[in-house]
């Protein structure tokens, strides 16, 4: 019988039951929503940064399959008391990773290298990087929901 | 006409021999056998149908109609016995009936585009069911916003069934055309057409039907169901991708305008005037997928040859054995459970999202579809933002879906 451990790691599994930062944030002043057409997954994600570009508060409310959720919940346990800079650094190297697209997790990722198995998914890479995907729409203040399938060559 | 609970014949259902016949069903993935249980996205295909195509490229390849050498005849001829075997298939009464697309979705938008924008006008209305695909939901939608028309939706209730009386209510002065699936992709539900066309011709309006679902798993007859189009699709019922037929009534596609404008489809051109070929190479503009053709061909003659009738049977049979061998997991919920069904099995499984269960059931070998099944609205109805759906083909075994199960039971563990 094959193993999931791979990709249905044990801190994955707990992030999906129990998601961090989840739920809507009233004072946020940063927000955007993200779509997977795909799979259907959906989420909300709200940022609240201070003038000094550090992120004092992060959340999200949605629903997904256990890959997205748990991706949303880690990162929003990452990126809270994050500069915005260092946010938009740890997207890259997080997109990097799960695309396969660097040989070995960079180690600034901490935790969140625990989605370096996804990069063997080939299907799962969308729900594994939505949350980024709005996130960094959400620092941009774009309008427009986040889609996984925007035809914008968005691969992950 | 027959339906998915046809009698089994005397004769043995021997599936370990038809098994035999689709070489890729020999193989592991993830280093476990396959089990493969998506036939209603797509299914295998019998080596007859490769060798088929296989044969035109090596020994007749050609363009037809058009050539007076040895080779374009045989492919012409190839591709006209085809067109003569679909016609028996369905029981057309004519074979200029039948008209080469790429697809069901090609069949539905070739109507909408032409018989649609001749006839449907600011104000009709359009009525289609609340479980059927998007491919027979979006060109009437298309045609619906360019004309000013309205686009209707029959009900379904909580087993996945059309709400009949609904139905008749929805067919007013105001309606053109009805168009249906014959069986939900999602829900599995076979629908009533029979008595949906009755009605909508007593009142004077067609009827399209979308046939992708039922052509592998119900014996059709068009003339006996008496419906003006019938769309499906070659690689639902053991043949390539590419390929897919229109039929529709004579009458009707004769007053329909061109679709598509090219080669093949003329009877003559001048920069003046451009007259039409007739039925049915007025719809067939441009070089065909001839090797489709072919294929598609072979695969009615497979399918022929094993009986619609008993690969229903046998369908059946593994639909009540999965559907038994499924219920019994408690966390299961399945979508779709009308008194009528072909051998599609949707489900929820707790909270599970249906593309974790996918993954996992995948490692385990077993090829499941897990999504919203070009259905959305079916999923919005149901209050899910996706199923996994098990679909079964002729090939399908009793022990798969006990390794369908096992795999279940395991996803379960990885969650628990």
């Amino acid at each position: 019988m094959s193993d999931f451990s791979d990709l249905y790691q044990d801190l994955i599994l707990d992030h999906q039951k129990n998601p961090r930062n989840f739920g809507e944030m009233t004072d946020a002043n940063h927000h955007a929503d993200g779509y997977n057409p795909l799979c259907g997954d959906k989420l909300t994600l709200y940022l609240k940064l201070d003038d000094a570009g550090t992120i004092q508060d992060i959340h999200f409310k949605g629903s997904g399959c256990a890959i997205s959720k748990a991706s949303a919940s880690m990162m929003t346990v990452a990126l809270k008391g994050k500069k915005t800079a260092e946010a938009e650094h740890l997207f890259h190297e997080f997109h990097d990773m799960v695309m396969g697209k660097i040989e070995k997790a960079p180690e600034d990722l901490g935790k969140l290298k625990v989605f370096e198995g996804v990069k063997d998914y080939p299907a799962r890479v969308k729900c594994a990087s939505l949350a980024w995907h709005t996130m960094e729409a959400a620092l941009h203040n774009e309008k427009d929901v986040v889609s996984t399938d925007d035809g914008k060559g968005m691969e992950g | 006409m027959a339906t998915a609970h046809a009698e089994s014949t005397t004769q043995t259902y021997d599936v370990l021999k038809y098994r035999k016949d689709f070489p890729i069903l020999n193989q592991k993935v993830h280093g476990v056998p396959l089990v493969y249980l998506d036939n209603a996205a797509t299914t295998q295909k019998p080596l007859s149908v490769i060798e088929a195509e296989n044969k035109y490229y090596r020994e007749y390849n050609a363009n037809i109609h058009r050539g007076v050498h040895l080779l374009s005849q045989q492919a012409t001829k190839a591709y006209e016995d085809a067109r003569v075997k679909i016609q028996k298939f369905i029981n057309a009464a004519n074979s200029a009936e039948i008209i080469y697309t790429r697809g069901t979705t090609e069949g539905i938008n070739l109507v909408a585009q032409t018989w649609g924008r001749k006839n449907v006008q600011a104000g009709d209305e359009i009525l289609v069911s609340a479980m059927e695909h998007h491919s027979n939901i979006v060109p009437w939608q298309m045609l619906c916003e360019e004309k000013g028309a309205k686009l209707k939706v029959i009900p379904i209730n909580d087993a996945g069934e059309l709400l009949m009386d609904e139905f008749k209510k929805l067919v007013t002065s105001k309606t053109k055309l009805v168009a249906v699936t014959h069986v939900s992709n999602a829900l599995g539900t076979i629908n009533p057409i029979a008595d949906i066309i009755q009605y909508a011709h007593s009142k004077g309006v067609l009827v399209l039907i979308d046939g992708a679902q039922s052509i592998p798993h119900i014996k059709v007859d068009v003339q006996a169901l008496d419906c003006d189009f019938y769309a499906f699709s070659g690689h639902k019922i053991y043949a390539p991708t590419g390929i897919g037929v229109l039929y529709g009534k004579y009458k009707l596609l004769d007053a329909m305008p061109p679709y598509q404008g090219g080669g093949d489809m003329i009877a003559s051109v001048t920069f003046e005037k451009t007259t039409y070929a007739k039925l049915p190479n007025k719809f067939e503009a441009g070089t065909p997928h001839i090797a489709g053709v072919i294929g598609l061909g072979a695969a009615l003659d497979y399918v022929s040859a094993i009986g619609v009738d008993r690969i229903a049977a046998h369908e059946h049979e593994l639909l009540v054995y999965g559907t038994q061998a499924l219920s019994k997991i408690k966390e299961i919920r399945i979508i779709g459970t009308a008194a009528m069904k072909a051998g599609v099995i949707s489900f929820t499984l707790g909270e599970i999202h249906p593309h974790d269960i996918g993954t996992i059931l995948d490692k385990q070998g077993v090829a499941i579809r897990a999504g919203h099944h070009c259905a959305q609205p079916v999923m919005e109805r149901f209050d899910i933002p996706a199923t996994a759906r098990a679909s079964f083909g002729l090939y399908n075994v009793k022990e798969e879906i006990d390794v369908l199960v096992t795999a279940i039971q395991k996803t379960l563990e990885v969650f628990a």
